[in-house]
């Protein structure tokens, strides 16, 4: 088995849509509880990991430090989760019911050389 | 023939008691003479009231003579201490004499030795046998007959766990914080166990079974009652203990075959016991934390309630926290068998499929369980493989009526 890095991105401007009501939100959260409690479930999830805080900064080699990720961007990372798997092709396989998917975002699976 | 029934009732209830004050009074390490001195009270007991009749007080008698005799056995150590061999120091002398068999230090003792035994560097296997010979007066043969072996290997793992607790320098006497909050985690889980073994036990005797998960009720409520141990926790786990222990009357048949939840006659459900699970599991939220015995008890109490909205979209829920917390293949099939009850079959076929749990007899049976309903034939297959992989007689007597049944079924749909 190896370990692979499941890295969540979707639009902060369309995920978690604001105008949703407490209903959708919670029944958003069961999603997300029923998937990755399914891969649990499979004896194949490492660390659930976390979501991440809007806000940051980016540094650069040059000496700048911007405000960002720019939340306009489509594609900012929202979270992350580690699973395992023999393959990528099984990694992948995991990650296909992810919710983020039903809301135009978009799941990277990494497999993670360990240092 | 009256006092043929009260030994062995006060032996159960007496007998891990005096050993428990005896052992607070010295250290663990002269369990053996604490336990000498107890079964010499009961033999003694035994031989007294048979000719004189039972006294008036019997619990105030064994505890009378179980003093004289720790006594006199001290008595006999000084003299052979004078003599040069090596023996006990002289301080344990006097903490001996003055202890009592008050009701504050029964409790403390056995609050303490509950502490002691359930020593984390023992298997969980050992340390309920340990529990139920030390902590609840059950004999070697008692036990074996609880985990269906035999006496011999019983005897080995008691003597391999009492190994440990000697060389585990654990002081029983004082309980500080510090100590409880390090070993509370060992003590809970084996309780879970012991609890568990009756449950789920492998024996179909039904009385070893409820003895167990009694023992296992009885010290966790000591652990309810010391302040110091009245955690959130041990009040989560004692309501799952009195959740599950109120359907004992509905979850087998004459034969001892075991009856889904759902099919159970809720009459039989023991109402007292729900309720005081319920109190439990009032006081176990009081705390912030969420344990895999909070989970366990509020799926339990979830069970409890008649289906009605959203039932099962709650028990999925805990499981789903349960399964994060700790993976077991029972978790990830009850969790499935949830997932159905709220998504479907179909969907929980698949949700089923994806555990692979290629030999486990629960994995078959539950997928014969669902196709049931969708494919008859599948259905009958699945439950073969459970057959043939179940380790329990019963029940594989059990799925092969549902077979049976099914094929019965078939053949009146094909003419």
């Amino acid at each position: 088995m190896k370990d692979f890095l499941l890295i969540y991105r979707a639009d902060y401007n369309t995920y978690p849509d604001p105008k949703k009501s407490p209903e959708e939100m919670q029944a958003l959260v069961q999603k997300w509880m029923n998937w990755v409690a399914g891969i649990a479930a499979q004896e194949k999830l490492v660390d659930r990991g976390n979501r991440l805080v809007k806000s940051g900064k980016v540094l650069k080699g040059n000496g700048s430090a911007s405000d960002g990720p720019y939340t306009e961007i489509k594609e900012s990372i929202m979270g992350y989760s580690i699973i395992k798997a023999m393959t990528l092709d099984e990694a992948s396989k995991l990650a296909e019911g992810c919710p983020i998917l039903s809301y135009d975002g978009s799941v990277e699976v990494r497999e993670i050389n360990a240092i | 023939m009256q006092e043929r029934e009260l030994i062995p009732h006060l032996f159960r209830t007496e007998y891990s008691k005096i050993i428990a004050v005896l052992c607070n009074s010295f250290d663990l390490r002269h369990l053996e003479i604490a336990e000498d001195i107890a079964s010499e009270t009961f033999l003694k007991a035994a031989e007294i009231w048979g000719i004189k009749g039972v006294p008036e007080n019997p619990t105030a008698w064994l505890y009378t003579v179980a003093k004289n005799k720790i006594k006199d056995y001290f008595k006999h150590q000084s003299v052979v201490e004078r003599q040069g061999k090596e023996a006990l120091k002289s301080s344990d002398i006097g903490t001996v004499l003055d202890f009592e068999f008050s009701h504050q230090n029964i409790a403390d003792s056995q609050l303490a030795m509950i502490f002691s035994v359930c020593n984390p560097e023992n298997s969980g296997d050992t340390q309920i046998c340990l529990a139920l010979q030390i902590l609840c007066g059950f004999s070697v043969e008692e036990i074996a007959g609880a985990f269906l072996t035999n006496p011999e290997t019983i005897k080995k793992r008691l003597h391999r766990g009492r190994t440990t607790l000697r060389s585990g320098n654990f002081q029983i006497k004082t309980l500080s914080d510090q100590e409880i909050k390090g070993r509370l985690e060992s003590v809970l889980k084996t309780l879970y166990l012991l609890f568990n073994e009756g449950y789920f036990s492998k024996t179909n005797d039904q009385s070893i079974r409820r003895d167990l998960c009694s023992e296992a009720i009885r010290l966790a409520s000591i652990l309810t009652e010391n302040s110091l141990t009245n955690t959130p926790l041990v009040n989560a786990l004692l309501a799952l203990m009195y959740f599950q222990s109120s359907r004992f009357n509905a979850r087998v048949n004459d034969k001892g075959e075991a009856i889904l939840l759902e099919d159970q006659d809720r009459s039989l459900w023991d109402q007292e016991l729900i309720e005081r699970g319920n109190y439990f599991l009032v006081n176990a939220y009081e705390g912030r934390e969420v344990s895999k015995y909070h989970l366990e008890a509020a799926i339990a109490y979830w069970h409890t309630t008649p289906t009605g909205e959203n039932k099962w979209e709650h028990i999925l829920q805990l499981y789903n926290q349960l399964i994060l917390i700790e993976y077991s293949p029972v978790t990830a099939l009850n969790r499935a068998f949830a997932y159905a009850r709220v998504y479907g079959w179909e969907k929980g076929i698949e949700e089923v499929e994806k555990l692979d749990l290629n030999d486990n007899s629960h994995y078959y049976s539950l997928l014969g369980y669902l196709y049931a309903g969708v494919d008859i034939e599948r259905a009958v297959g699945f439950y073969k493989q459970a057959i043939a992989l179940t380790k329990s007689r019963v029940e594989a007597e059990t799925l092969a009526k549902e077979v049976k049944r099914l094929m019965e079924r078939a053949g009146q749909d094909l003419s």
